[in-house]
């Protein structure tokens, strides 16, 4: 095996702001707050961070999905900078964070401050329906559509609800996979909502419930699809060498995933069973010598409940196909399962915060710090290694986390 | 336009269009001649979309635009039902849809003239377009002619 640089690699600290359903604050605000909360954490000051990585960057559309850039935190703290990057061209969201582990790992930097700000509740409570783009250019007449969204808006499908949707449709065609049993990723998220204090819907739901509710684009309803939030989540990742510095034993990276083999497109992809979740995570495994059946904990992405089920298939949790009767009844992914899944309570339950969610909870289970929601394993043992992935579509990256 | 023109226009439901294009407005005002078009490899055949500068196959630039046969048959699809967007007024199908002169040559699309329930993976359909101001969208619906 070839060098794996992001073993240079730690999780320091992390850090989440306030979370909720508008919560009329503003989103630099909930930044500083995510941040200085992982900076302490980490053990450090702001003095040390000398980095920032962030996803997908300040942009204006659609309305909250990103509410901060690199440049307000790094004037908001007043930091010295050696390397910083914000973008929305990269393997998902936690891409960033991928970022962040080579500039560490190479020297550009010593600790980097990643964060992922979400303010979609509040601007989509005082914007209208803005939960989708219009192509970055806003809608109402005389709007003309470009690059991707050309070949999605004029037949009514902006949202990735569709074109989620649709891969699970594909996914229910060619496996024979069901409703009831993708209804356990959203149940099982609501379980483990309920042990978190700060999880938005807590309330237990059932398969009645789960199977009763809206539609919003078939086979997905309502309770498939995560729930537009405000927050703000801080990963800080250091190099490996400053162990000694920090609060606690950091948590290592031992591999990373970020291939996209396939066409980086929502339509044109070649499975749409899988998408490019498959090759982020063949390419996570072949730089390890773990294995799928050494991991603890896993918090995989669910901006759509079907995201997940997928992500579980690509990581080799259950074969291709198999993720319906994997996740049915929903005993084999709960905290005291063989592979409790999305123990905050996921995006659906928890709230959309975009990806970084899913690190944080996965550092947090490694730590045993996770209060109510802790997952212990056979014999009282803590959980050792995590996985975290999230993307869907032709987005998609992992990290495969160990604990010190 | 003429008014007669204006009046057929103005009593169509509400479309969001494309941005035409050097580029792509072959996709897009295929619709005034019947025909759905592509750009195609002079060289290797290959069919490209969305339009670009190259085949992606062997890198030539040896490309024309070209007619297919506008059959199809339906990859996967869903029934929406939420108003995302004001004058779409729901339900209604998306569908991706697969067109046999190759393998992967997709397109989103809307399933027209057929009941939502009645729709089912591995359907064949055909092209219809639908004209708004310079663009005809390609839909589909169930193709009365094929086997099966």
């Amino acid at each position: 095996m070839a060098d794996v640089l992001e073993r240079r690699a730690v999780v320091s600290g992390v850090g989440q702001s306030q979370v909720g359903r508008r919560i009329d604050r503003d989103p630099l605000d909930l930044t500083v707050e995510a941040s200085l909360r992982a900076i302490e954490h980490a053990g450090l000051t702001r003095d040390d961070i000398d980095g920032i990585a962030t996803y997908p960057g300040n942009m204006d559309t659609p309305a909250g999905f990103s509410g901060v850039g690199v440049s307000e935190l790094h004037d908001a703290l007043r930091l010295n900078l050696n390397w910083f990057h914000g973008g929305l061209e990269s393997p998902g969201q936690l891409g960033s964070v991928v970022n962040a582990c080579m500039a560490v790992a190479t020297g550009l930097a010593r600790h980097v401050l990643c964060f992922r700000t979400v303010w979609e509740a509040t601007a989509q409570g005082g914007g209208g329906r803005a939960a989708v783009t219009m192509g970055g250019g806003g809608g109402g007449r005389g709007f003309r559509a470009g690059s991707f969204m050309q070949w999605t808006l004029p037949f009514g499908a902006p949202s990735a609800a569709n074109w989620i949707a649709m891969m699970a449709q594909r996914h229910f065609h060619e496996f024979g996979t069901t409703r009831e049993q993708l209804a356990w990723i959203a149940i099982n998220a609501r379980a483990n909502a309920g042990l978190n204090p700060h999880a938005i819907y807590r309330d237990p739901m059932t398969l009645d419930d789960y199977l009763s509710v809206r539609m919003i684009s078939t086979p997905l309803c309502l309770y498939d699809c995560d729930a537009p939030a405000d927050g703000s989540t801080a990963i800080i990742v250091s190099a490996a060498d400053t162990a000694p510095d920090l609060a606690r034993p950091p948590v290592r990276v031992e591999a990373v995933g970020t291939a996209l083999h396939g066409r980086p497109s929502w339509d044109q992809f070649d499975d749409l069973t899988t998408m490019a979740l498959r090759d982020a995570a063949a390419m996570m495994w072949d730089r390890t010598d773990l294995s799928p059946a050494d991991v603890d904990v896993a918090e995989l992405y669910d901006g759509f409940s079907f995201i997940t089920l997928a992500w579980l298939e690509a990581l080799g949790f259950c074969a291709k196909g198999e993720g319906g009767p994997f996740i049915d009844g929903g005993e084999r992914i709960a905290r005291d399962g063989v592979l409790p899944l999305n123990t905050q309570g996921g995006q659906l339950s928890g709230g959309r915060l975009h990806g970084y969610g899913f690190l944080h909870e996965a550092c947090t289970q490694l730590w045993g710090e996770g209060g109510d929601r802790q997952v212990v394993r056979g014999g009282g043992r803590l959980p050792e290694v995590a996985v975290a992935a999230a993307g869907g579509g032709p987005l998609g990256a992992s990290l495969l986390l160990t604990r010190s | 336009m003429s008014d007669a023109g204006t009046q057929e226009q103005a009593a169509k439901p509400f479309r969001l269009l494309p941005r035409v294009t050097p580029e792509n407005e072959h996709f897009w005002r295929g619709g005034e001649h019947g025909e759905l078009r592509f750009l195609r490899c002079r060289e290797c055949g290959y069919w490209l979309h969305p339009p670009g500068p190259v085949c992606p196959i062997e890198l030539s630039r040896d490309l024309e635009v070209a007619a297919a046969s506008g059959r199809a048959t339906v990859h996967t699809f869903t029934v929406n039902h939420h108003p995302w967007i004001p004058g779409y007024d729901p339900p209604y199908v998306v569908a991706i849809v697969e067109l046999p002169e190759q393998e992967g040559l997709r397109l989103t699309t809307n399933l027209v003239n057929c009941e939502p329930d009645d729709v089912t993976i591995g359907m064949p359909v055909r092209v219809l377009f639908d004209h708004h101001d310079d663009v005809w969208l390609p839909l589909f619906e169930p193709d009365p002619d094929a086997d099966g």
